[in-house]
């Protein structure tokens, strides 16, 4: 069953064929799915009061019905430290088009997957796993399964990566936690079964990988047109 | 529905029969029934008369006999009364060769059959197709059976959406000597579709393996179809055209963007333990391993030769295959050498691939060949053959199938295919065991062991 508050959320967003950002986070949280601290913010007052109570660093990212792809308006800032670059932040965001308010979040590390999904004309809702950040497309290291996930095929999409020995502690590194990994997978896929008549595809890019757990740090909704 | 009217007819009607053009398909392919086939055939045709002596019924209703299976190739707009006469006749099924429906922008017309067919709960294949062959049973192909390559029956049952690569084949099947248990064009797919047959091909009992040409999938069909296959006992195999995306629709994420048609077909069909053919020497190589052995391997591979060549380039396939060539002990290697010829005791190398070099003679291979068998760490043999050493009689492949049976352990073998080797071939395929005209095939028939289960 898909929880009302979640469908409520596709609904209110189909107006712009995306779902902003602090509403896929919020989407996300309420399928049981991690992601940072956050609050979306319009005032600078807003702004200091939630970087004070979580303390620096944080990550600020501009919220505009207008900008699918914030880095490319540099509607981006990562690792701000202190309030002087907070509130010129938001300044400077604030003359970004459709501008409606700002993203702030508790900054994230960790290695950098995408977690992604689509629904395929043949086969319905199909699950992506990648090697994420910017590069996503340059690396092209994924594995894509049809979704509902089995713990098996959860397992397996790692196992196929290219690049699994370096989440599974290359050379002496931490490995990640795989066990929150797999989580992640099955509870996105379970989700993306739910949503299936309302979404085209989701990127959840970067996921923040870590020997603790795994968050996801930005996420993109694109909704059926 | 019940489809055994159509795959084991024992009557069979074939409307639209020529009363004055010998070459017209119906009358090809009622040629070839009345004569070579155990079936009663009837000639239909609305003018009636008679067709080299035979009374041409003008109405499907007027035949005396239950029809099992009707053979329908009048011209499209017809088809659909003719649909009606067969299910007032009580068919058991038909085959509509007739094109002129969707593929033509007439799928009002393909439609109008579907929903006929439906009511009634009536099978049917088609429309534009080349039908059903099943050996010795049923032909509806419009192709003279002089001009037609016929595989020896056997166990693997061919799906296609196209006949043309279908009866292509068939021919490569009978090269090979890989046996057919039915081989099927769905053409339109208007009613019956893959899944049907999948579903009918589970449980036919002359059918161990069922493989498939396909060009695509409905919406969501595919989804459906991997979930059948995966709890089919059988392995499934399909061969899929189209690789590349019609067009580049603009992509707004990177999910859309390396997710296109033909990877995700891949990848979820593997999940499934499908196994995916890229090409027909895949297609081929995977139904005749297939047919031989339907249980998974882990993908270990010991590899016999008489060359150190032809074990260095199947070394080179198994690895861009993603199997493995473990090698052997020293104490097992001084056990195989021990037993091999004094002559060639000291050349062989015996780590894996064995090369038995040109000197060796059947009972080398024979005891290699047991050897290797007996390990856990080896999956599969493949044997290189180069019948053409003087040590290596045409005994050879009836011997290794033979100790590849006792140890239950699968074998496949590499010999070229001329006729001057045919007895050394059939030793092996009469036995059950898979012979591939190249080293690359050979392995690929061990790929496809390894590929039949989910990954």
């Amino acid at each position: 069953m898909l929880n009302q508050e979640i469908k409520d959320i596709l609904i209110y967003s189909q107006k712009h064929d995306w779902v902003l950002e602090p509403d896929a986070k919020r989407l996300l949280r309420l399928a049981g799915i991690k992601v940072p601290k956050f609050s979306r913010v319009t005032t600078v007052d807003d702004a200091l009061d939630f970087a004070h109570k979580n303390n620096y660093p944080v990550v600020a990212k501009v919220v505009s019905s207008e900008v699918v792809h914030k880095s490319d308006v540099g509607g981006v800032t990562l690792g701000i430290t202190d309030d002087g670059t907070l509130t010129e932040t938001f300044e400077r965001f604030s003359a970004i088009k459709g501008f409606c308010g700002m993203l702030v979040e508790e900054s994230l590390s960790g290695f950098e997957l995408i977690v992604g999904a689509k629904v395929d004309y043949q086969f319905g809702p199909v699950v992506l796993l990648g090697i994420g950040g910017t590069g996503v497309e340059i690396y092209r290291d994924t594995v894509l399964r049809m979704a509902p996930l089995r713990p098996e095929d959860a397992a397996s999409m790692i196992k196929g990566l290219k690049a699994h020995q370096l989440l599974e502690g290359y050379r002496g590194a931490e490995s990640v936690n795989v066990e929150q990994l797999i989580h992640l997978l099955i509870t996105f896929s379970e989700l993306v079964m739910q949503i299936e008549l309302y979404f085209e595809s989701i990127d959840l890019n970067p996921v923040m990988c870590t020997a603790e757990q795994c968050i996801v740090a930005d996420a993109r909704i694109m909704l059926r047109g | 529905m019940n489809l055994r009217p159509l795959f084991e007819p024992k009557t069979m009607a074939v409307v639209g029969v020529s009363l004055s053009n010998d070459r017209h398909p119906a009358n090809i392919i009622y040629n070839k029934a009345h004569l070579r086939y155990p079936l009663k055939v009837f000639p239909v045709n609305p003018r009636g008369g008679s067709l080299l002596g035979e009374r041409v019924f003008s109405d499907i209703l007027e035949i005396p006999e239950k029809v099992d299976l009707a053979v329908i190739a009048v011209r499209a707009d017809a088809v659909p009364d003719v649909l009606q006469e067969c299910i007032r006749s009580r068919v058991g099924g038909a085959t509509i060769i007739s094109g002129g429906f969707a593929e033509v922008d007439r799928k009002d017309l393909q439609d109008r059959l579907v929903a006929v067919a439906r009511k009634a709960n009536f099978p049917f294949i088609g429309p534009n197709c080349l039908g059903i062959y099943v050996p010795t049973v049923v032909d509806t192909f419009f192709l003279p059976g002089e001009r037609m390559i016929h595989p020896t029956a056997g166990n693997v049952a061919l799906v296609s959406q196209s006949g043309g690569v279908l009866v292509d084949q068939m021919v490569k099947f009978a090269e090979q000597g890989i046996g057919l248990s039915l081989a099927v064009s769905i053409g339109n797919k208007a009613l019956i579709r893959e899944q049907t047959l999948l579903d009918y091909l589970v449980a036919d009992p002359e059918t161990n393996v069922i493989a498939f040409y396909i060009e695509g999938f409905d919406k969501n069909e595919g989804r459906n179809f991997v979930l059948a296959a995966s709890q089919c006992p059988k392995p499934v195999i399909v061969l899929k055209a189209g690789k590349t995306d019609a067009g580049s629709r603009a992509v707004s994420s990177h999910t859309a963007s390396l997710a296109g048609d033909h990877e995700v077909f891949s990848a979820v069909l593997a999940q499934y333990g499908v196994v995916e053919a890229s090409n027909e020497l895949e297609l081929v190589s995977f139904c005749e391993s297939l047919s031989c052995y339907q249980k998974a391997i882990r993908g270990n591979v010991g590899i016999i030769t008489g060359s150190g060549g032809h074990g260095a380039l199947s070394v080179d396939v198994c690895s861009d295959r993603g199997l493995s060539i473990p090698s052997l002990s020293e104490t097992v290697q001084m056990e195989i050498k021990d037993q091999l010829s004094v002559s060639i005791q000291t050349i062989a190398a015996l780590s894996n691939p064995i090369d038995l070099t040109g000197s060796a003679v059947d009972d080398d291979f024979v005891t290699a060949a047991r050897e290797m068998g007996r390990l856990p760490e080896i999956d599969a043999v493949i044997v290189l053959l180069l019948p053409y050493l003087p040590g290596i009689t045409s005994d050879l492949g009836a011997r290794l199938s033979q100790g590849s049976r006792r140890d239950n352990k699968p074998l496949v073998a590499y010999v070229p295919h001329v006729e001057k080797y045919r007895m050394l071939i059939e030793g092996f395929e009469l036995n059950r065991i898979p012979v591939s005209s190249s080293i690359e095939g050979a392995v690929l028939m061990v790929e496809a062991m390894r590929r039949c289960q989910p990954c």
